[in-house]
């Protein structure tokens, strides 16, 4: 057989090897995935979508860090059932400022993707300290420690630079005020008309119920309360959304 | 030996660390910088202590260089045992809730350490050292490069130690078998630039015209990971003395980045990479040479071709638009073809010798490797169906099927395959003891077939748990019920997973004695044949 015995150049030449084979395994992610940058119907039109308030942002990497997502899904499927159980299936444009993405790949625990407004603060205060007193039959860690840690502040705007780096379209002015915003979010009794302008729909209040400092706890609480929360889906219409 | 250059070296990089400890802008980067303080330290009280100034030995050229490959044997011994107990140990977190530890020992970040303990320390251990050895004999040649190989051994460790430790403390980028931040990606590009080079560079000096097959596929995993690494961490650090940083690609393409980076990790780390593993050490225990060489060169470029097509069947009906979902199915079903024709050459290699699968128990042990490769090959494509996965995703049935693959195919095989060099990288004439490979073999199987077959109950009870109505239409089941059913089959899993680890543990041993040059006095395998008795 011919090709067969041209075979043997390829066998006998290292680079040409090397070569070849990083040729063919690159054409599949080409063909894939660039195609996702560019084209315009891979992410819906919807209204709400707003980047994460600094406050958010914090609870949103401790989620991270602690491996919420190992358990935790955050992508209703088009389902009967899922849509029952969780809301409206979710949306590309519903990830769209998610350094890194959150989608998860296991259901070990139900899926997150709307359980903001579902729960009090101290519902979750209470299941995120000790699970297994409001849901016996729960399998989850307990997290009561990040009541006692406080957050690590720092200069919180480094973070919401990083992120405008990567194209999440944070403002001048909701950068100069990132610190500022973290603390108002979690606290009962400043005002908070600026932050309300910047991040709309954003929840505000003393989440963990420690008036006294601003703890892991605060906000942990106050992404989840967010979640899947910011499109009104009374108001959207799916064909419009298409593109 | 005198070590000037590297002390100064790993002494300038200390300072660095202790330099990043002080000035860190997050907790857990100050305490992962001195971690990273200490373990260097380590280094170079030992490089310290090994100086000589006597004369070195001098190094024949024509020699195989066999040192780094004996310390890759006993690493990918330590971190497998590590790793696979690690697994135990979340499994009965699973089962017994109340065996989380906050904050350092919850699920969430024991589950990364495991994850990456198994591919990455055991197995990433496993295919370094097995790639040297093979490529050394196959090319009749020495490595590449001096001390090179050192460089890679020792720079793949410190990189398992930071990702180990980086996950306790809380440090992860959250994209699944690619956790670890930043800096820590740095590190590994660098580590893995150098083994490129190590590997490549063996090639071209080979005194053979020919690369044998187990090198086509050891290259296409190095360059393969080397691809999917540096795209899938492209990020952007918050600081430069701190652990955070942001993706570079958000929602949607992040995730079809990172399953294009996940499912090709199991392509090329765990299937292309022991692949090489397995044209090399079958035909070498079974004393036999390849099935079809034709079959090699088909199988390896429509492998390497179609694998990296399959990630987005890890993103069924999800929010990624739906003609990258048919692609990735399509390219999934398509990929059982190349995978099964991995196996039938790998299995038809044992033609003439197939009475060995009752003799020896080595053999036994690399054919039960490809059975489960060729199992889980079949499983993949099947789940990879949209119908099929709108059941599977999301369950206990996707965990099964990684451990059939894991356990089955990428554990027996590596087994395998250091049964096999230990006794030569030593120069004993056999292993401690045959028997304990058989102990070995039973204990692993057994243990594979009670974890997967569990799991597949859990995962499709779970699937049908959550979709089941009622004919007045309402939901059958709360979330927390079907978290509830669960219990028995986690406690049946961890038990699989601890008879897989009992193996483990004996090979250790046997392994261990190996090295220390003991013969264990037993009944030679197989066992005297009986005695012919004529029929009553």
């Amino acid at each position: 057989m011919g090709l067969m015995d041209k075979h043997a150049v390829i066998e006998k030449n290292a680079t040409l090897l090397l070569v070849g084979s990083l040729l063919v395994v690159t054409v599949g992610g080409i063909v894939e995935i660039a195609p996702l940058f560019y084209l315009d119907n891979t992410i819906e039109k919807v209204e709400g979508m707003r980047p994460y308030s600094p406050l958010e942002l914090a609870g949103r990497n401790i989620y991270v860090r602690e491996g919420c997502y190992l358990c935790h899904s955050q992508m209703i499927r088009p389902f009967r059932d899922e849509v029952e159980r969780y809301g409206h299936y979710s949306l590309a444009a519903e990830s769209m400022y998610d350094h890194p993405f959150q989608w998860g790949s296991k259901r070990t625990g139900p899926d997150l993707a709307r359980v903001g407004d579902r729960y009090s603060n101290g519902w979750h205060v209470q299941h995120l300290t000790d699970p297994r007193s409001v849901v016996p039959e729960s399998i989850m860690p307990s997290y009561a420690f990040l009541k006692n840690t406080p957050i690590e502040v720092k200069d919180f705007s480094t973070h919401l630079i990083a992120n405008k780096r990567v194209a999440v379209p944070y403002s001048d002015d909701m950068i100069a005020n990132a610190n500022a915003d973290l603390m108002a979010q979690a606290d009962a009794n400043v005002d908070t008309s600026g932050l309300e302008a910047r991040y709309p729909k954003a929840k505000l209040g003393d989440f963990d119920g420690n008036p006294q400092q601003v703890t892991e706890m605060d906000a942990l609480v106050a992404y989840l309360q967010m979640l899947g929360t910011l499109v009104d889906f009374k108001n959207y219409d799916e064909a419009a959304g298409y593109r | 030996m005198k070590f000037g250059t590297e002390i100064v070296a790993l002494g300038l990089f200390a300072f660095v660390a202790l330099v990043a400890a002080g000035f860190g802008v997050d907790e857990p980067f100050r305490q992962h910088m001195w971690v990273l303080l200490i373990v260097l330290l380590g280094f170079i009280t030992i490089l310290l202590r090994n100086t000589s100034f006597a004369a070195p030995a001098a190094i024949d050229p024509s020699a195989y260089m066999d040192g780094p490959i004996r310390y890759g044997a006993i690493a990918t011994m330590f971190w497998g045992v590590v790793g696979m107990l690690v697994g135990v140990v979340i499994a009965l977190q699973l089962a017994y809730p109340d065996l989380n530890i906050e904050p350092w020992f919850n699920f969430g970040r024991l589950r990364p350490l495991h994850t990456s303990g198994v591919v990455f320390a055991f197995g990433g251990n496993a295919l370094i050292c097995t790639s040297l050895y093979v490529v050394q004999r196959t090319c009749r040649a020495r490595l590449f490069g001096g001390d090179l190989a050192w460089f890679v051994f020792w720079g793949y460790q410190l990189f398992i130690v930071m990702a180990a430790t980086g996950y306790l403390l809380g440090i992860t980028e959250s994209r699944e078998y690619a956790e670890p931040e930043w800096y820590v990606d740095l590190w590994l590009t660098i580590v893995w630039v150098a083994y490129l080079v190590l590997f490549l560079g063996t090639i071209l000096k080979r005194r053979e015209p020919h690369i044998y097959v187990a090198n086509w596929f050891y290259l296409s995993f190095i360059v393969t990971i080397a691809m999917l690494h540096v795209i899938n961490n492209l990020s952007m650090p918050v600081s430069f003395v701190g652990s955070k940083s942001y993706s570079a690609f958000s929602g949607v393409q992040d995730a079809l980045t990172q399953w294009w980076y996940g499912h090709n990790a199991v392509g090329f780390f765990l299937t292309a990479g022991f692949l090489g593993m397995m044209y090399y050490f079958v035909p070498k225990q079974a004393n036999r040479p390849v099935y079809s060489y034709r079959l090699s060169i088909i199988h390896f470029w429509a492998l390497i071709f179609l694998y990296i097509w399959a990630g987005p069947h890890h993103l069924h009906y999800t929010a990624l638009p739906d003609w990258a979902q048919t692609l990735g199915m399509v390219f999934s079903i398509m990929l059982w073809m190349p995978s099964w024709g991995g196996m039938i050459n790998g299995l038809m290699t044992l033609s003439g010798a197939w009475d060995k699968l009752r003799t020896d128990p080595i053999i036994r042990m690399m054919v039960m490797a490809i059975a489960f490769y060729g199992m889980s090959t079949f499983e993949g494509p099947m789940m990879s169906i949209k119908a099929v996965n709108s059941l599977s995703h999301y369950t206990d049935w996707t965990i099964g099927h990684v451990h059939s693959g894991a356990l089955g195919w990428v554990g027996m095989i590596s087994f395998g395959a250091i049964y096999f060099m230990v006794p030569k990288l030593w120069n004993r004439d056999r292993l401690y003891s045959l028997r304990l490979v058989n102990w070995h073999f039973w204990l692993a199987t057994l243990g594979i077939v009670v974890y997967a077959a569990v799991m597949w109950v859990s995962g499709v009870m779970q699937g049908l748990m959550w979709r089941e109505y009622d004919e007045q239409g309402f939901l059958v089941y709360s979330f927390a019920e079907t978290v509830a059913a669960m219990h028995p089959y986690y406690v049946m899993r961890a038990l699989g997973g601890a008879m897989y680890l009992a193996g483990m543990l004996i090979m250790a041993w046997n392994i261990a004695m190996t090295i220390l040059g003991y013969q264990r006095e037993e009944q030679p395998m197989p066992d005297p044949v009986p005695a012919l008795q004529p029929a009553e």
